[in-house]
């Protein structure tokens, strides 16, 4: 039977700093107008993230905070997108992008709060156009589509950027999402960090496409994929993406091909499903140090700046946990008080059982 | 005033509020040229033009869950899907994100959204058109649900529910969208949400419903006014938050209650109210309370779902038995 070619697809796969630290001569245009602060700078947010992410590991296994999904290796995705997002923007994360969320604006106390189990956690802070954290996994997509679609009704010169894992591919909000933004052309960037786990099911259980940008395809736009180890190669990818957005220009999904160096979450064992070589294989691209090379080789990045850092952060994160645990308990009304503008007479009645419960505590408490 | 149907009340008060507030976006499928399955939404996109009446692709929980980003972003969304039936494909959207985002954020974020769907039987429609499950949103903390039995009741309601600052699942019943008319004031018309409304008044027994339900509620009572029992009939409007308070009175005067719903028995709104009464007026009550509803099947398709329905006969039945006991 006679057949004509109707559609022709590639996928581009961008790296800029590649895994020994380096860039290619010829891309080196692309950083043309980067100072060494800026290098720097990117460095340092990276640190500050890995730290705040050693500090929750750390409390959740001294019973400080609950359950916790850590973004360990994620680190250069997350510092490439809040780089590339003007403040104007929002954000809507998953789960595991609390490094994201905190280069937002989002007090470092924030996350340790929310993984606590303490809702004031997610209360971004005023300047913030940022949505908490969504648990069930890749329903926060349309949510960043509807965004979109009403900051391109109100002509606001906005984009808005949604991150989630591999798993989230699979779902159906991920299609329902990804559609509408297809069809009404909104300002809306799609990320998605795949680190080739969902807790134990591998990429390959999510898909069978070779690439996940190439789903883009299918909705009518594009699709490309980044090293997302690659801080620099996130950033200027992310940073095209908004501004096509901000243009009018429709959507974009970025993949961007990272691995999840820790445990799904604290409640996970990792060690039951995959390999300690495949662990080692992914530590020897680990993001930081990649751009730790680059800044010593070309941003005459010592061992003392490296101490500097290190002290700072570290205090950051120590003044954070210190905020975190010095933060008032939280009142167990509070289930109730943001429930509704206006509380039924049903719910006020409610709210007073537990407000006569609490001071029956408070009452045995004092005798 | 306008005689109007249910259906013309509900176009008339998105079509006013759409005037008053640009921010009110439509969004659905087919409810853009064709003016939605039942016309709910006819003319208005010739009126307010295709960035306000959108037609979405066939995808609920695509048009539930971009509606809560617009709702969060400072639109009032108000969003159709086709049939209550269909509903349950954005369920995760309502119940995990909707009916959460004000309470989990603090208040930071707050999600002004109604969902407006068709629901109910008696259309002779396909298999999953005549969904009543209403009580899976009334369980849901969160979320409001109003249910109007009229034509000036549907465009009061509705203007209340796209003003609330919360999510609402506004449930119309198709069954009576083109079956009674009846006159509604032109312009701002407003009915509280939380508020039920006694539709008659009597001693005898209370009869509490909604919806469609209302209407072989009402003409029960009149048979039974012909035999000298005389109830008061108690239309919900609103089913979450429930309005106990009217309901007690009224049950405190009359001593017994029937509620009529279509919706089936097991766990249905019918068992939160009984609960409710016994616990706030058990002494008042003279029999136990009933409960006429659609039975613990799925609704039948159209060549038997006339019996699944509660009808005036077993509602009178109900009603007989409450007043000998």
């Amino acid at each position: 039977m006679p057949k004509k070619i109707l559609e022709h697809f590639s996928v581009e796969h961008v790296q800029l700093l590649n895994e020994a630290g380096g860039i290619d001569p010829s891309d080196r245009f692309a950083i043309s107008q980067f100072s060494e602060k800026r290098f720097k700078d990117f460095y340092e947010s990276m640190a500050l993230i890995r730290a705040i992410d050693e500090k929750a590991l750390n409390l959740q296994r001294t019973g400080r905070i609950g359950t916790y999904a850590s973004i360990y290796g994620q680190e250069a995705i997350q510092v490439g997108c809040a780089a590339a997002l003007e403040v104007s923007d929002w954000f809507f994360p998953a789960f595991r992008e609390a490094g994201l969320s905190v280069l937002r604006g989002m007090p470092i106390k924030n996350i340790y709060q929310y993984w606590a189990g303490d809702e004031r956690g997610n209360v971004a802070s005023d300047h913030q156009h940022d949505f908490p954290v969504s648990i069930p996994v890749g329903t926060h997509i349309p949510h960043a589509v509807g965004a979109a679609w009403a900051a391109k009704y109100k002509k606001d010169p906005i984009a808005v950027l949604t991150a989630f894992g591999d798993g989230a591919t699979s779902k159906g909000d991920f299609h329902e999402g990804l559609n509408f933004a297809g069809v009404f052309k909104l300002p809306v960037v799609f990320v998605c960090q795949n680190n080739q786990w969902a807790i134990s099911v591998p990429l390959s259980r999510q898909t069978a496409t070779a690439t996940l940008a190439q789903k883009a395809i299918a909705y009518g736009f594009e699709g490309i994929q980044v090293d997302g180890n690659d801080v620099l190669g996130v950033y200027f990818t992310v940073k095209a993406a908004l501004e096509k957005a901000r243009r009018g220009e429709g959507p974009t999904l970025i993949e961007c091909l990272t691995y999840r160096l820790s445990d799904h979450t604290t409640a996970d064992d990792a060690g039951r499903y995959r390999s300690k070589e495949e662990v080692a294989h992914w530590l020897k691209k680990d993001p930081l140090t990649r751009l730790k090379t680059y800044i010593e080789t070309h941003c005459a990045w010592t061992e003392t700046d490296e101490t500097l850092l290190k002290e700072r952060v570290n205090q950051q994160v120590a003044e954070a946990v210190e905020a975190y645990e010095l933060e008032v308990p939280l009142d167990p009304l509070g289930m109730f008080d943001t429930l509704f503008e206006t509380l039924s007479p049903e719910l006020l009645r409610q709210r007073e059982t537990l407000v006569n419960r609490l001071k029956e505590e408070k009452d045995g408490e004092a005798q | 005033m306008n005689t109007l149907s249910l259906i013309q009340a509900v176009n008339q008060a998105l079509s006013e509020e759409m005037d008053r507030n640009p921010e009110i976006v439509l969004l659905g499928e087919d409810i853009g040229v064709d003016g939605g399955v039942f016309r709910a939404t006819d003319g208005l996109i010739q009126k307010f033009g295709e960035s306000r009446v959108v037609d979405t692709p066939l995808s609920e929980s695509g048009i539930v869950g971009t509606a809560i980003g617009m709702a969060a972003y400072g639109l009032r969304p108000v969003a159709e899907i086709q049939f209550m039936g269909f509903l349950y494909g954005a369920m995760e959207q309502l119940v995990s994100h909707a009916a959460r985002l004000r309470s989990r954020t603090r208040g930071r974020y707050t999600c002004p959204l109604v969902v407006r769907a068709p629901y109910g039987g008696g259309i002779h429609a396909p298999e999953l058109h005549s969904e009543s499950t209403e009580a899976f949103f009334v369980h849901t903390p969160g979320l409001k649900v109003v249910v109007p039995s009229t034509p000036a009741e549907a465009k009061g309601l509705l203007i209340s529910s796209i003003r609330d600052p919360d999510p609402v699942i506004f449930l119309e019943p198709s069954r009576i969208y083109r079956a009674i008319k009846e006159e509604v004031s032109e312009g701002e018309y407003l009915i509280p949400l939380g508020q039920a409304r006694v539709v008659a008044e009597g001693d005898d027994v209370t009869l509490i419903t909604w919806g469609a339900m209302l209407h072989p509620t009402l003409k029960a009572a009149g048979l039974m006014a012909e035999k000298g029992i005389h109830a008061e009939i108690i239309d919900l409007r609103t089913l979450s938050p429930l309005d106990s308070e009217t309901l007690i009175c009224s049950v405190e005067k009359t001593g017994r209650a029937v509620i009529v719903h279509e919706a089936a028995r097991t766990c249905g709104l019918g068992a939160e109210i009984a609960a409710q009464l016994c616990e706030k007026a058990l002494l008042s009550l003279e029999a136990p309370v009933l409960r006429v509803t659609g039975y613990d099947t799925p609704v039948p398709l159209p060549k038997t779902e006339a019996w699944y329905y509660p009808d005036c006969a077993r509602i009178i039945e109900a009603i007989e038995t409450v007043v000998r006991f």
